[in-house]
């Protein structure tokens, strides 16, 4: 039985949406719209004179195998940047949900590094894995490792996917712990009777039943891996070595506004939005089914 | 902090007055600079703006040289353009392509009715920013040029004679070998590597790095550095990376770091590095000229410049053009460019200002100042070192930074790595012909 709310006439309603009809118009669809309509020209960078291409800005980026390489990466940085920040997130969150003294410590430790903006993270970062005069690298170099995340694309996509999930683990730390302290003790409390372990309970109760918060985390944070995640690439690799850290996005900035390329730019920002549009569709339609609300 | 920077420079220099009458013409002046540069900038403005009293130049700086070009470009395409824009050398095509947004400066002097002598500015530079008929499209303003900074105390603690010969790159293999075997973790490294292993590398042994004069003669040109030599040096530096004879350290200079901290012997890198060698390195050091290869005919010819030029922008008043003219050969007089060379490391752009620096005797006091100005101009330059002049230049220097990072790691070969920088490279430029035409 869905509850529905519902209202006489349509003007009211109206009235009601039409301030986030108005924002979504100003901020979404009108650069939409343009973008669209730039990705079929290759207009010069001072706009003195366009030419029409139609979809040749598309061919001429799905023809270029970088640029079909930069999905790949795309998706393994997405990935491991939404796991790493979310298991921790949990883990953190589970533990400073048990914590009866000092709990509130704790949590405002923990959301501290959500205060601080991507490109300075990113410059922290680098400054420990600088690979003459960071201490992290210094350290690994006494182990006998040599870190070189300048050259080495495996460790440079480490770097940033680190460096993007540290302050996200805070957000996602907020809201999982908000989760947790919503599941009644009741339930909790009658599987502890009956002999479940903390585990179990946490994998068979707990779990499920903050199931539309790690939903919701999962959507934010991927588009946020997809997005968001720029100041970091821009600050540590630059989307070197090789490429090996160039996702979708930074390649829109930096052909672009390093580049100049506005059609290619503009055709890679429609790729985008249709990409980001269809995972959160799928998103919506087959994990969905599995969350509990 | 730059405003208390400015209000000091202000408040300390006593010939001026910074209130501003209503009748002043103002000029706005966009620039890349920040730190020890940002302040020389705008010490010469105020001094500008403190000699006259028609114009006030404004100078506003808008990030690093990619951002303020961007700055530019979007300014103009909201009509807010300013009067001047520094443009850095890899921009000059992008700049050259925008007819009707950016008046060259021949035509804004010859329309101020100012005094303006073209044969003044020093060739390997102003070359780098005129059309094919010599006349000066921008402003040469910050130019420099590779040199080898070579840490004296480090080739000594190898036992090596600090004044080994180390003009050419057959000889640095062997010194590069004692370095290793003697311990050191840095035997040589390298800023901006594109700009100085191959744009340079190429003009200094007179081989082509693109068709069509580098891009001078046409925006048809391709991409030519894959030819025996380039292949040859890059595939050297790739073994001696291999051996961790050759450190990389980043696109940047980022190395600096490392070598004024004493760690490396041998650093490839702009001659403007010595502003901060010179404040930082606790070791006795020297600047020699860029090697180069035994047996190449020709060689070593000339480097080429990277730095800035500062662009006057279209559609301002005829008022404004006055005032940019006046302002340029203010920036062109001797004794400006004089301070400017020997404050900075920046090459002087007048042959003027270089002899007012010997006769002051500079090139005494510190010595290897004058190396960048002697390996520029002892040649006339050929169509090979001119400068280089290709469109989506920028972007075509990431995908070579790629190539021979590629290189460097081991992942790939100097030929494979030159190769597939060159046909990705061809591709930017074919799209930069489609549209600028």
């Amino acid at each position: 039985m869905e509850k529905r709310v519902t209202f006489k006439g349509w003007k009211l309603p109206l009235l009601l949406i039409l301030p986030q009809v108005f924002v979504s118009a100003v901020f979404f669809f009108y650069p939409a719209v343009q973008a669209i309509w730039q990705s079929m020209f290759i207009p010069d960078p001072f706009g003195l004179s366009t030419r029409f291409v139609g979809l040749g800005n598309f061919e001429y980026l799905f023809s270029n195998s970088h640029y079909r390489a930069s999905f790949v990466t795309t998706a393994v940085f997405s990935l491991l940047v939404t796991l790493c920040s979310m298991v921790p997130a949990l883990f953190l969150a589970v533990l400073a949900d048990r914590l009866v003294k000092g709990a509130g410590t704790y949590r405002t430790l923990l959301i501290w590094p959500y205060a601080i903006a991507p490109a300075v993270a990113g410059v922290l970062w680098l400054f420990m894995f600088n690979t003459r005069i960071g201490i992290v690298s210094w350290y690994l170099g006494k182990l006998g490792y040599d870190w070189n995340h300048v050259l080495n694309g495996a460790e440079a996509m480490g770097l940033v996917v680190v460096a993007s999930s540290w302050g996200r683990i805070s957000y996602n730390f907020l809201f999982f712990f908000a989760a947790l302290q919503a599941v009644p003790k009741s339930v909790i409390e009658a599987a502890a009777i009956d002999g479940a372990r903390f585990w179990r309970r946490f994998f068979t109760i707990v779990l499920p039943l903050i199931s539309p918060t790690t939903f919701f985390l999962l959507v934010v944070n991927v588009v946020y891996a997809f997005f968001e995640t720029f100041g970091v690439i821009h600050t540590i690799t630059g989307g070197g070595p090789q490429q090996s850290t160039t996702i979708l996005v930074y390649k829109v900035f930096s052909d672009g506004f390093v580049g100049q390329d506005l059609g290619s730019s503009a055709a890679q920002s429609v790729i985008l939005l249709v990409v980001v549009g269809a995972l959160t569709v799928v998103q919506f339609k087959f994990l969905e089914k599995r969350v509990h609300y | 902090m730059k405003k208390f920077a400015i209000g000091a420079m202000i408040a300390g220099t006593t010939m001026l007055s910074p209130l501003v009458a209503s009748a002043q013409t103002e000029i706005q002046f966009w620039h890349a600079f920040t730190g020890r540069l940002g302040e020389l900038v705008d010490a010469q403005v105020v001094a500008f703006n403190g000699g006259q009293s028609d114009y006030k130049v404004v100078a506003s700086h808008k990030g690093n040289y990619s951002e303020t070009l961007n700055a530019g470009i979007a300014a103009f395409r909201a009509g807010e353009q300013p009067d001047i824009l520094m443009v850095f050398e890899v921009g000059t095509a992008t700049m050259m392509g925008a007819k009707g947004a950016v008046k060259p400066v021949f035509q804004v002097m010859a329309d101020a009715g100012a005094s303006f002598d073209q044969d003044a500015y020093i060739g390997a530079v102003k070359g780098y920013y005129t059309d094919t008929d010599g006349q000066m499209l921008s402003l040469p303003f910050n130019s420099s040029t590779p040199v080898l900074w070579v840490n004296r105390d480090a080739l000594t603690a190898a036992g090596i004679d600090a004044d080994v010969d180390l003009s050419t790159w057959d000889k640095i293999g062997p010194v590069l070998d004692q370095l290793k075997a003697a311990g050191s973790t840095c035997p040589l490294t390298t800023a901006w590597q594109s700009w100085i292993h191959l744009e340079n590398l190429s003009a200094y042994h007179n081989v082509p790095f693109a068709t069509k004069d580098n891009g001078f003669a046409g925006l048809d040109a391709e991409l030519a550095f894959n030819s025996p030599l380039q292949v040859k040096h890059v595939q050297t530096m790739g073994d001696w990376a291999k051996d961790g004879k050759f450190i990389y350290a980043g696109r940047r200079n980022e190395g600096g770091a490392n070598f004024r901290a004493g760690e490396c012997a041998l650093f490839t890198e702009s001659s403007a590095g010595y502003a901060g060698i010179k404040a930082e390195a606790k070791f006795a050091f020297d600047v020699r000229p860029l090697p180069y290869w035994e047996g190449v005919e020709g060689a070593p010819l000339n480097t080429i410049i990277g730095g800035a030029s500062l662009w006057v922008m279209e559609g301002k008043d005829e008022a404004n053009y006055k005032g940019v003219a006046e302002f340029l050969n203010y920036l062109s007089s001797t004794p400006v460019q004089a301070q400017w060379h020997q404050d900075t490391g920046y090459l002087p752009i007048t042959a003027a200002a270089g002899d007012a620096t010997r006769e002051a005797g500079f090139y005494e006091a510190n010595p290897g100042t004058d190396i960048a100005v002697i390996q520029m101009t002892t040649n006339t330059p050929t169509a090979n070192s001119k400068g280089i002049r290709l469109g989506n230049f920028d972007q075509i220097r990431t995908i070579i930074d790629e190539e021979l990072e590629g290189v460097w790691s081991g992942g790939k070969d100097a030929q494979t790595a030159l190769d597939s920088a060159v046909t990705r490279g061809n591709e930017l430029l074919r799209r930069f012909e489609a549209a600028s035409r």
